[in-house]
């Protein structure tokens, strides 16, 4: 037990101290105000966000870009509820961030007191887990148990709710030697057995496919994922989410799949004999209709949350596991098992692979130019040229976000960082501002629509006031454009609420920050404009005047099969 | 389809309202639900049924089991397991009626816990279908009042119930 005397904020700090956190993004109110007091001797930074949502945002930006828990913070009734957003997008994409929200005291909860809300309800499914914490004598366990729960297993939001009075309270800090949560189960290892199977499998596929997600970031299984795919020199595609797992420069890297997906990547999905699922869950964006996705295919599913092996498509062997072990186990057992079985089914192997580039070449995932119009397309190529692999992408929802995934290339893992879940539009600056602050030594990309920008601007405060170098390029085609795509496919081109009649002055708006910005609109300035804002020391706000009626291709419609994509509009779309 | 699911968990507040959020936000409709602690009193015991897809009820197991207040989960629906409900049950009763009220209760195994001038107060348990017969026969004697607890299961195999081990928080507590 610490000697001094301490109140429950201090030991909050304390708590957050020893699980290493450097950083809070947060916003203060009414009940949360001895935490603030308590900050301010605290070593550690809080960064005031303009928007609790943001505070979310800029917490998963944080860990996204590292791995690490985020920690954001919000006061009471309003301040919780505005957490909401972001608490449920880390729940979809399973990042581990812990929220901290002040309640009112406790004799008054339940009381409609002023600012008062029952966060803990609301937050209840947003949420891996939640706690709500009345005396200090509870404190010290619920803040590591969250982080505990956060950061293992499947990642996830875990929030804690914490009223005045236990803020207030004094006591002493009794340090947390272990956690016993007996209900909380993770299966990290893998069954043996299963294990032996999958390495089996894998040998006797004649047309292996990999469909790696998100959780191969999650589990820093990039290197197996790798190793694994040179072993059986199988094709591999990435989801959204898994964008970087296995580097976009590596031979055997065909594309992300799905809606909008490669021709190559979906129909090697659907012509597969083999999928080797790892660390994804068959989101419906990815399979299309769900009788005709992987007809054919035997499936490998794993993945280390039981609830999503088997939740969409029943595999063939089910592996529940951290696949990062798993992976492990599976290359040794290759391995073991090479010298008799690498050669089999070499021919089959080989027609596979000349199929995959067949497909490859007939419809290519590639940039689309013009010289009268900077296509959005052409913005992504010049984005992706000077990034080179290496730069953080944070984008925002829609259009940009597809065209984005298809054409800038992430050859490492954590360099992709994306609202795919919930799919959050005003995601692309805070999450941003928080990757900058985990990674001051990369380059930041905001990448964002002229829409989740404009949910965004109070954000450009927080970046001007920490002087955060992020390239904040705004996609501005005058549209909400996957409203607009969707208006003109599916709805006889009834474009309703879909038009942004107003975008804010960039290089006025930048300038009241004290940073700068412009518009670009020429293609033939396009790069130069780029490059300025790159070389720019500081943040920089850049606005893309791209073509306003560019439809994000190929394209999966909603209950499509993925073979059956539309990969080109079928005739040039005709608009007074 | 009906499915009988069998809880064990933590008795902590905001518990139940987890395993019922996890039902109401998948759209299911709870028909019944009981939960008491148990000898343990950290721990409690929830029977719950629920109208689910067949499909879907292993999912709602796992996803059950993913909550972490919850211990184990377990589909009850079928196999060896003793399953009751209780129903408490008031009759209006005439007087030349009595007696016979009394008799058909017998033969449901319910007995009387109150007795006025107005009527009984009945209790029976037993599984659902012969309760639902229970309270036939007594409507037909006139008005009634019925309060039935949802059934209550106790498994006949023991599975064994895996728990967490306790995790070291070495790093956390050295740090000054």
């Amino acid at each position: 037990m610490s000697t001094n005397l301490m109140n429950g904020a201090q030991i909050v700090l304390e708590c957050l101290a020893r699980e290493k956190v450097e950083v809070i993004f947060g916003y203060p109110g009414g009940v949360t105000l001895p935490f603030y007091d308590a900050i301010y001797d605290s070593p550690i930074k809080h960064v005031l966000v303009r928007h609790e949502q943001n505070a979310a945002f800029a917490a998963q930006g944080y860990s996204r870009a590292t791995g690490k828990v985020g920690v954001c913070c919000a006061t009471s009734g309003p301040g919780a509820t505005n957490l909401v957003t972001g608490l449920v997008d880390a729940m979809m994409d399973s990042i581990p961030i812990v929220a901290i929200t002040g309640q009112v005291t406790s004799k008054l909860i339940g009381s409609d007191a002023f600012q008062e809300a029952d966060t803990f309800g609301i937050t209840r499914s947003g949420t891996k887990h939640n706690f709500l914490v009345k005396t200090l004598a509870e404190l010290p366990r619920a803040i590591h148990e969250a982080f505990h729960i956060a950061s293992t297993g499947r990642p996830g939001p875990v929030l804690v709710d914490i009223t005045k009075d236990a803020f207030q309270a004094n006591g002493h800090y009794t340090p947390v030697s272990s956690i016993h949560l007996p209900g909380y189960r993770v299966y990290t290892e893998g069954h043996a057995g299963q294990i032996r199977r999958a390495a089996q499998a894998m040998w006797e596929a004649k047309r292996p496919f990999v469909y790696a997600g998100g959780g191969i970031i999650h589990a820093g299984a990039h290197d197996e994922l790798r190793q694994l795919v040179e072993m059986i020199d199988a094709p591999a595609v990435t989801t959204l989410m898994g964008l970087g797992g296995l580097g976009a420069n590596h031979p055997n890297f065909v594309s992300m799949p799905g809606m909008h997906g490669s021709y190559a990547a979906n129909m090697g999905m659907t012509e597969t004999d083999l999928l080797i699922a790892l660390g994804s869950r068959f989101d419906d964006r990815v399979t299309g209709r769900l009788s005709s996705f992987a007809p054919h295919a035997k499936v490998i599913h794993v993945d280390i949350d039981p609830a999503e092996v088997g939740k969409i498509r029943t595999p063939d062997v089910p592996i529940v596991g951290d696949v990062k072990k798993v992976l492990g186990k599976i290359l040794e057992e290759l391995e073991a098992t090479a010298p008799q079985m690498k050669s089999k089914n070499a021919t089959a192997r080989a027609a596979w692979w000349a199929q995959i580039k067949d497909w490859q070449r007939e419809h290519p995932l590639e940039p689309v130019f013009s010289t009268d119009e900077i296509k959005p397309q052409h913005l992504m190529a010049e984005i992706d040229r000077l990034s080179g692999g290496e730069a953080i992408v944070c984008s925002d929802v829609g259009q940009h976000q597809m065209w984005a995934a298809q054409l800038i290339k992430f050859n490492h893992p954590r360099l992709w960082i994306n609202s795919g879940g919930l799919g959050s539009m005003g995601f692309g600056v805070p999450s941003a501002l928080g990757a900058q602050f985990s990674r001051p030594d990369k380059l930041v990309f905001a990448i964002c629509g002229d829409g989740g920008f404009q949910m965004s601007i109070p954000e450009l405060a927080t970046i001007a006031n920490f002087e955060l170098p992020v390239k904040i390029i705004v996609m501005n085609n005058g549209y909400l454009g996957m409203i607009r795509q969707w208006q003109e496919l599916f709805y006889n081109n009834r474009l309703c609420s879909a038009k942004l009649d107003t975008f804010p002055d960039p290089e006025k708006l930048a300038g009241a920050y004290g940073f700068k910005g412009r518009t670009v609109e020429r293609p033939s300035q396009l790069r130069q404009a780029l490059e300025e804002a790159v070389n720019e020391p500081g943040p920089y706000l850049l606005n893309v005047r791209v073509s306003p009626f560019e439809n994000v291709y190929p394209m999966v419609p909603a209950g499509g099969a993925v073979n059956e994509m539309v990969l080109a509009p079928p005739q040039p779309v005709e608009v007074a | 389809m009906l499915q009988l699911i069998s809880l064990l968990m933590e008795n902590k507040p905001g518990a139940l309202m987890r395993v019922t959020g996890l039902l109401s936000a998948r759209g299911y409709n709870i028909e019944s639900l009981t939960v008491a602690r148990t000898l343990d009193p950290e721990l409690s015991r929830m029977s719950i049924v629920v109208d689910v897809e067949p499909n879907q009820r292993a999912q709602v197991i796992k996803q059950m089991n993913k909550l972490i207040n919850v211990l184990q989960a377990t589909d009850s629906t079928e196999g060896p397991a003793v399953r009751r409900e209780l129903v408490l049950l008031r009759v209006r009763a005439s007087m030349q009626n009595r007696t016979a009220i009394l008799k058909e209760a017998e033969i449901f195994g319910a007995r009387a816990v109150d007795s006025s001038v107005e009527g009984f107060a009945l209790e029976a348990t037993g599984d659902p279908e012969k309760l639902d017969e229970f309270i036939d026969v007594m409507r037909s004697y006139g008005e009634i009042e019925v309060t039935r607890s949802g059934l209550v299961v106790v498994s006949l195999d023991s599975k064994k119930l895996k728990l967490a081990p306790p995790v070291s928080k070495e790093e956390v507590t050295q740090v000054s």
